[in-house]
């Protein structure tokens, strides 16, 4: 996984609220067995859509998504996360993010922050008014700034950390197998195991 | 110190914490299927790496298979070369796979509990939203990613956040034709998709222990719907009986019900929230939009969104309206159907296929639509056809299906042409989710029955 550190480049609003993972990549783009070639299927129904703002020229180098509140509800698809980076997002902004979707983009190295709902507001404006308007996202510092706006964002350290050094998590937890191994030793019989198969 | 049953089963768990770090926790059980698992096993095999666990693991074939011809090769041949994918991964790394035309083939979560492998307190995850459903059984089952199928493969642990906790209190007793799906619809309407956000919710209260397993599993299954990766229902003995006899069952059967019991949560615990919702008031319930949170009772009409203060929802049900094609102020009963889905993960179990057979039983569907029965796995198909339940649907004018997600999702054959208006037994409702430019409406298996019948939304009370 790439490390990253921080990121500057320019942004595309996306004003709706809950885009789930249909939306996002719907279930007919989900056959491929590789990570690559998602970008396709990103929002692909309303891409068909002259008016949906990906479409729009002004904003075909936005590196940075911008969407509204409750992004990536629904199915725990992670090749949401695969489309998004595979068309060239690096980071989304909302100001609410479902679980498993935030949990998939910060395994694989696509930033999601936070940030309060009237700030993603003044970034949409800020963005529409004009879309040459560079957003820099540092995780080394927790802001996200725009102009001379400065926005703070929380991120865990524990995440931080995984993701400015670019680590990935089975590693890091195959340095504890040793805790692993123990915790086996301790697990009840009546526990029930797939093998060897029964009825 | 007093826990809930989500901290209990979480405590039981940890196999390390550290300051500052998530949790390690181990996984009792992990199930797999066709689309979330192939490039998981590639990762393991650039890495080098072996399933730690294959006797912890299971797989089988569901989001994409078709419904009919299974017998022949499977035609799609993208979805071919995923189910092939998986048949290859599972015998290269050692895993049990139930393949097309095996009797225990079907929607994984409705898989896991006709064996007997899902049972109280256990963690059991799957690279699917809805395994929320295994936690019926007072088993702490979530969704995840892709990234973290390998990691459970690889290691056996998930390493996590530990959630907060919500509980949802149902007292009461439910009305005649009112379902645990009319239940979990209404909870979602009342704390929104992302109400459940960060929480494992736990139902309790006497609407919920009078419940059917099966009728549990479909509460717990949209807790995903709600934004709460996990639902949960403390386990009692309508639980151990249901899990007595299957092929999986514990052999020291009393060892295991003695630790059952002792999974509840804690007289004098706290939840982070608590929910309350009157059973006694309840009426079967519909959605009229594009998220599982836009319904309402059957009884009443499509909501006008310049009566909805929040500017967010009122933008959101506007644009819901466009896409379903719907007029504020219609009567919901007023709506034509042009085909009944009954099956999935969350009503494809046998009880539904038998409520819903009752509802139909010597009648015919309206010649305005047609209905798919997809039952949730091939040993519910057999249970079925046993009962002569498949009759009763092709008498009735239905079409008869093998086990798979079906329409529910779309990625098979089974699918809505653009404007095709569905009554869906399913768990969601989004644009394009049943086929591009389809249109849903999530139904209990009574009011899809009865749907059927009348060509309108409709609830048996209505025939």
């Amino acid at each position: 996984m790439d490390k990253f550190i921080k990121h500057t480049g320019s942004a595309v609003p996306l004003r709706r609220s809950n885009v789930d993972t249909d939306q996002i990549i719907p279930a007919v783009y989900l056959k491929r067995v590789t990570r690559s070639g998602f970008e396709d299927g990103l929002f692909a129904a309303w891409r068909n859509d002259p008016e949906f703002v990906l479409n729009n020229p002004a904003y075909k180098a936005a590196t940075i998504l911008v969407a509204g509140v409750d992004f990536g509800t629904g199915s725990s698809r992670e090749h949401a996360v695969w489309a998004l980076q595979n068309y060239g997002f690096k980071v989304v902004i909302s100001s609410r993010f479902a679980d498993i979707f935030r949990g998939n983009s910060l395994k694989g190295g696509l930033l999601t922050v936070i940030i309060a709902q009237p700030d993603v507001e003044a970034i949409w404006f800020a963005i529409e008014a004009d879309p040459t308007t560079k957003v820099t996202v540092d995780l080394e510092s927790r802001t996200v700034s725009y102009r001379d706006v400065v926005l703070p964002f929380a991120i865990d350290d524990y995440t931080r950390w995984r993701l400015m050094e670019g680590l990935d998590d089975i590693g890091l937890t195959i340095k504890n197998s040793g805790s692993i191994d123990a915790f086996e030793k301790s697990r009840a019989a009546y526990k029930p195991a797939t093998l060897p198969i029964r009825g | 110190m007093s826990k809930t049953l989500a901290e209990k089963i979480w405590a039981e768990h940890v196999v390390r914490a550290a300051a500052g770090e998530p949790d390690l926790l181990y996984i009792d059980l992990h199930l797999i299927h066709e689309v979330t698992s192939p490039q998981a096993f590639d990762g393991l095999r650039l890495a080098g790496r072996s399933v730690r666990r294959p006797d912890l693991t299971i797989a089988t074939e569901d989001h994409n298979v078709p419904t009919q011809n299974i017998d022949k090769p499977i035609a799609d041949p993208v979805s071919k070369l995923q189910v092939d994918t998986l048949r290859a991964n599972c015998a290269e790394f050692g895993v049990r796979i139930h393949s097309l035309g095996d009797k225990d083939q079907g929607v994984v979560h409705v898989v896991g509990p006709q064996l007997g492998l899902t049972q109280p307190g256990m963690t059991i995850v799957c690279g699917d939203s809805h395994t929320s459903t295994h936690g019926a059984f007072g088993a702490l089952a979530f969704g995840i990613g892709t990234s973290e199928v390998e990691h459970v493969l690889a290691t056996q642990t998930l390493p996590l956040a530990r959630p907060k906790t919500m509980a949802i209190n149902v007292e009461g007793s439910l009305k005649p034709g009112v379902t645990s799906k009319d239940i979990i619809l209404a909870i979602i309407a009342k704390i929104g998709t992302g109400g459940g956000q960060g929480y494992v919710i736990e139902y309790r209260g006497s609407a919920i222990r009078n419940l059917s397993m099966e009728s549990r599993m479909t509460v717990c299954n949209m807790s995903i719907e709600a934004g709460a990766r996990a639902g949960l229902i403390a386990p009692d003995q309508t639980t151990f009986d249901y899990i007595a006899g299957k092929p999986h069952a514990p052999e020291d059967f009393q060892a295991a019900v003695a630790y059952w019991k002792t999974l509840f949560t804690d007289s004098d615990a706290k939840f982070d929230v608590e929910v309350n919702l009157n059973a006694d008031e309840l009426e079967p319930f519909v959605t009229w939009g594009t998220n599982p949170a836009q319904g309402a009772a059957l009884n009443s009409t499509v909501p006008n969104p310049a009566d909805i203060e929040d500017e967010e929802a009122r933008g959101a049900a506007e644009r819901a309206l466009v896409y379903m094609g719907l007029e504020a102020g219609m009567p919901l009963k007023k709506i034509a159907i042009d085909t009944v889905f009954l099956g999935s993960c969350t009503n494809g179990r046998i009880e539904d296929l038998r409520a819903a057979a009752e509802v139909v039983k010597g009648k015919t569907i309206a010649s305005t639509l047609r209905m798919l029965v997809v039952p949730g796995s091939a040993r519910v198909r057999l249970e079925a056809e046993d009962e002569g339940l498949d009759k009763v649907f092709i008498d009735a004018g239905a079409e008869w299906r093998n086990a798979g997600c079906s329409m529910c999702l779309g990625m098979n054959p089974d699918q809505l042409a653009v404007g095709e208006r569905s009554a869906s037994t399913s768990n969601r409702n989004f644009e394009g989710r049943q086929g591009k430019g389809g249109r849903t409406h999530l139904v209990s298996p009574l009011v899809a029955a009865a749907t059927a019948l009348r060509g309108t939304l409709s609830s048996p009370a209505d025939l």
